[in-house]
């Protein structure tokens, strides 16, 4: 009981003091405006051409050039402004909205942008940054919700690696064989839902430690998918055909610029993400569902004395997870128009569980954090092809500097569900 | 709701935790359960909430058998359950405690506006009111007790168990949760009650059923004298009280000094504390759990860096010095929760008994650990704190909680000693090792120790302060003399100073205080104890001194 700190209210401390995760946050949004303001030096004279439109929008907006240099400083300006209003936030103990961080670290993006593109010929396509975003998002976010969704339930689920390689080879071998890519969205949640199985069989019924169980199931599917690459699929290459979905335009809304062919010129996955992140959000938190799954992974053992059948409760949840990621899954696959190919996942698993660690184990939150994982990713792609003089390695290592970045300056404000990772035993 | 139970009987391997038990409870009534840390009462009552299958036996409700597969079960049968330790989701709000697992659903939502109705309805009934939309990490234990209540209750309860509900209140507290109890009693509600307080089980209940070593070993009025209780409980006689001569303090060994420590946020959890504690006397340290206490023992020990203010021992200053160089310099310390910091549950009581000399001769010599000594040394302090074991060789984790003490406290005590700083030396221990480590303690001090002890037990704070220092919120609230009344203790372990907290207990009694004065009364009038002892004791004199003086020479006369 040692969480019952007092008993009278009346001994609140008299002198403010700012817990350290505040400051912390503090410290990393001077961070990002001094390095905004480095780079803002550092951009060359000269313009950066901008394009807005796509070439599939009815109204054609022409490409443009800005002025790198003063573009970059008063960006600049502005990240100074929002660090120096998030500081005195921070100095006065009070949380910095994630907000404040989020644009202040997308426009020290765009300064960077600014000094790689000012002065040459090549075009910044705005709205094709932003729809690769969302498009190298989305597996990110299929897994964060995963890893929401068991965790909240009181299993850790390491095995999102897994789940989306399941899913990515369920997905491509069924299209094929089905010879419909739609049919792959079915079998991509299966095969997840299946090492979720897996994972819930030991962590629950045999108690084993859900870390352990969860790298393990990553190393076997990869073990298995490769296998069956190298076997199977090569000798039947009909089996791994390339076979991608449909984009759907959504009929008004995608003519509308930028935001347009950014959210509704997508494929069903895509949608049916939009439908799962609004679904969980509300469910997870307002739903007698989410409260009984929450309450097993805060409290288990009041959970039991309620009534609750804490086991099932776990069971029920961890399927549910693995099939969100395995659905996921079916990005690298179908959604991308792509055959499976050898351990194509490429540690984006363990990339949605730090953006699900990043959003604060809410839905909301890790899409946030999943997207800014994504924008690192596409600016990484897209700065290469500026041919900066700047090794790949080090832009391909982006985003997980950006992961490392964001989870310390944030991680300390980020409280896990109690009986996380702990087995039930009445 | 009438309750029987016949011939409950529930065995783990070869233990059997409860043994043929029969009772009865008729509607209305608020009956006690009594016994022992150990007795089987916890089980009895997982049994009849349906976490445990019972091997043997049958729970009748109004003449119906019913068999329970798991508390959902027991909750439909009318039985309602407040833990010890509050089973309510620190992070959800009040009235989403109260409604889990039988939520309001509304538009495929949870229904709140109906929850808080339920919560405000439900503890308006009970005359009291909770913010519905308090989190639950965020309310004072007392808080979370009713809420616990109002969860029970709003699920139609017609029987409440209350397990050790009073272990983490106040006296004041106290009167109000009896309060709460007889309100529903009257109402019809019928109440078992669990402790293993003596004083509080006659404040309330209206029959008293014993359990010792997992069977009934008899029932009782509140009419029944505590020693009788005690001794039902306990299987012999045994004194209440601690034998123990005033005090006689020397020079100051302890003084600690502006001491300021602050949790990882920066919020100060010991603040400004400053103290002394001399040679030969005991100061006890009283407040509710989480007041700093842990904290200020910390920091004496050196676990814990203080931000500001000093701790000197023995006109030394202890700062910048690291455990190991406390211990030596005559520092011996009981932390509060022995199997995670007091003992290895894996090592032998040989090894635990060590574990702080490592190291150095006599323990080891040439790097490599000198096992006759280790053992010659185990030997001689299990005889001596009368372990009860079979080999020095067992895993201390295999012990019961009592014996586990008395190996922390005969490791702790078998160096040269000036200061004992222990926190609740007798937690979750049976009466019979209390008594023994009370008065282990009242020697050290008599030897001329200067000896701390914290605890949240008034009853031990009482029996083995010489001054009675109270904290509450990281402050010292005051230092009073000991056997100070038990409602003047309460109210400041509220933060009320001690003047303020001596005028309002004199305007009111609380049953609790009350139930001490008739104790005392008794203690003089039952015990056939030499007049010089009962009798002559003036008034004045604190109420623990006088009824462990007339225990002892009771003792004496038997």
């Amino acid at each position: 009981m040692s969480a019952t700190a007092t008993v009278t209210g009346t001994t609140a401390p008299t002198r403010a003091v700012v817990p350290s995760e505040i400051r912390r946050t503090g410290y990393l949004l001077i961070g990002i405006a001094a390095l905004a303001a480095l780079l803002a030096v550092l951009v060359p004279s000269g313009d950066s051409r901008i394009r807005i439109s796509t070439s599939a929008d009815a109204l054609q907006i022409p490409i443009f050039a800005v002025p790198g240099k003063v573009t970059a400083i008063v960006l600049t300006l502005v990240v100074v402004g929002l660090a120096a209003y998030g500081f005195r936030l921070t100095q006065r103990g009070t949380r910095v909205p994630v907000w404040v961080v989020a644009t202040a670290g997308a426009l020290a993006f765009v300064v960077l942008l600014l000094l790689l593109s000012a002065g040459k010929d090549q075009v910044v396509p705005i709205t094709g940054l932003l729809a690769g975003t969302l498009l190298l998002g989305t597996p990110l976010v299929f897994g964060a919700l995963s890893g929401v969704v068991c965790e909240r339930v009181g299993i850790v689920n390491i095995a999102i690696e897994g789940q989306l390689l399941a899913g990515a080879f369920a997905a491509a071998v069924v299209a094929s064989m089905a010879g419909n890519a739609y049919v792959g969205l079915i079998a991509a949640p299966v095969a997840g839902l299946a090492v979720g199985a897996l994972l819930a069989f030991f962590s629950i019924r045999y108690q084993v430690n859900q870390i352990i169980v969860g790298v393990v199931l990553n190393v076997l599917v990869v073990g298995i998918t490769s296998f069956l690459f190298s076997t199977v699929l090569s000798d039947n290459p009909n089996l791994n055909s390339r076979l991608g979905l449909p984009v759907l335009p959504i009929p008004l809304l995608s003519e509308i610029p930028v935001v347009g062919p950014v959210l509704f010129r997508q494929n069903l996955l895509v949608y049916l993400m939009f439908a799962i992140v609004i679904a969980l959000q509300i469910l997870i938190f307002r739903s007698r569902w989410g409260l009984r799954l929450r309450s097993v992974g805060e409290h288990p053992k009041a959970a039991d004395t309620v009534g609750i059948d804490v086991n099932r409760t776990r069971w029920r949840n961890t399927l549910l997870g693995g099939a969100i990621a395995g659905l996921g899954g079916a990005f690298f696959t179908v959604a991308s128009g792509l055959a499976f190919g050898k351990d194509m996942t490429a540690g984006n698993g363990f990339i949605a569980l730090a953006a699900m660690i990043l959003g604060r184990w809410s839905p909301k939150g890790a899409v946030v954090a999943a997207l800014m994982f994504g924008l690192s990713k596409q600016l990484g792609q897209f700065i290469q092809q500026l041919q900066a003089p700047i090794p790949p390695q080090f832009l391909l290592m982006l985003p997980y500097v950006v992961t490392i970045l964001a989870v310390a300056g944030f991680a300390g404000r980020v409280r896990a569900p109690a009986a996380e990772g702990v087995p039930y035993e009445k | 709701m009438r309750l029987e139970l016949r011939g409950i009987t529930k065995r783990f391997g070869t233990f059997t935790a409860n043994d043929g038990i029969d009772m009865v409870v008729e509607p209305g009534e608020i009956h006690a359960i009594l016994g022992e840390n150990g007795a089987g009462k916890s089980t009895l009552m997982n049994t009849l909430y349906g976490l445990y299958e019972p091997d043997a036996g049958q729970i009748v409700i109004d003449g119906e058998p019913v068999v329970f597969s798991g508390p959902g079960d027991a909750m439909r049968a009318g039985i309602g359950m407040v833990h010890q330790h509050f089973m309510l989701v620190p992070v959800f709000t009040v009235a989403e405690n109260v409604v889990l697992g039988q939520e309001p659903v509304g538009k495929g939502l949870i229904d709140l506006r109906r929850a808080r109705q339920i919560v405000r309805e439900t503890s308006e009934m009970l005359g009291f009111a909770i913010d519905p939309d308090a989190k639950i990490e965020d309310l004072p234990v007392g808080v979370q007790q009713r809420v616990e209540i109002v969860k029970a209750l709003s699920r139609n309860a017609k029987l409440l168990i209350l397990d050790e509900p009073t272990a983490v209140l106040t006296p004041q507290e106290t009167d109000e949760l009896i309060e709460i109890m007889r309100r529903l009693a009257a109402a019809g509600t019928s109440i078992l009650f669990i402790t293993h307080k003596l004083r509080e089980i006659r404040a309330v209940s209206d029959s008293i059923t014993i359990i010792r070593l997992g069977k009934v070993v008899g029932s009782a009025t509140p009419s029944a004298t505590e020693s009788e209780l005690a001794s039902l409980m306990v299987g012999r006689s045994v004194s209440l009280g601690v034998a123990k001569e005033p005090a006689q303090p020397r020079e100051d060994v302890l003084e600690v000094r502006n001491l300021v420590v602050r949790d990882t946020h920066g919020v100060p959890v010991v603040n400004d504390v400053s103290f002394t504690v001399a040679s030969g006397e005991i100061l006890a340290v009283a407040g509710v759990q989480g007041n700093g206490q842990t904290e200020l023992t910390e920091a004496i020990l050196g676990i814990q860096k203080p931000a500001s203010g000093s701790v000197v021992l023995r006109g030394e200053s202890l700062e910048g010095k690291g455990v190991r160089e406390r211990l030596d310099s005559g520092l011996a310390y009981v932390p509060e929760d022995r199997s995670t910091d007091g003992v290895v549950g894996e090592f032998s009581i040989v090894e635990n008994l060590v574990l702080d000399r490592i190291g150095a001769a006599p323990v080891s010599r040439g790097g490599a650990l000198d096992m006759r000594f280790l053992r010659r040394n185990a030997d001689e302090l299990v005889k001596e704190f009368d372990v009860r074991t079979t080999s020095v060789d067992r895993a201390v984790g295999t012990l019961s909680g009592g014996n586990q003490q008395k190996v922390v406290l005969a490791r702790e005590l078998s160096r040269p000693l000036s200061l004992l700083v222990a926190s609740q030396p007798t937690r979750g221990v049976d009466v019979g090792s209390i008594e023994f480590l009370h008065d282990r303690i009242v020697s050290e001090r008599d030897k001329g120790a200067a000896v701390v002890i914290v605890s949240t037990e008034l009853d031990e704070v009482l029996a083995l302060g010489d001054r009675i220092a109270v904290m509450c919120g990281g402050e010292l609230v005051g230092i009073v003399p000991g056997g100070e009344s038990r409602d003047v203790l309460g109210l400041m372990m509220t933060g009320i100073g001690p003047e303020e907290a001596r005028q309002r207990a004199a305007e009111h009694h609380t049953l609790l205080g009350e139930a001490d004065l008739e104790a005392e009364a008794e203690a003089g009038a039952v015990l056939d104890a030499p007049a010089a002892d009962a009798v002559d004791a003036p008034a004045t004199e604190s109420s623990t001194t006088r009824s462990a003086t007339t225990t002892s020479a009771g003792e004496e006369n038997r």
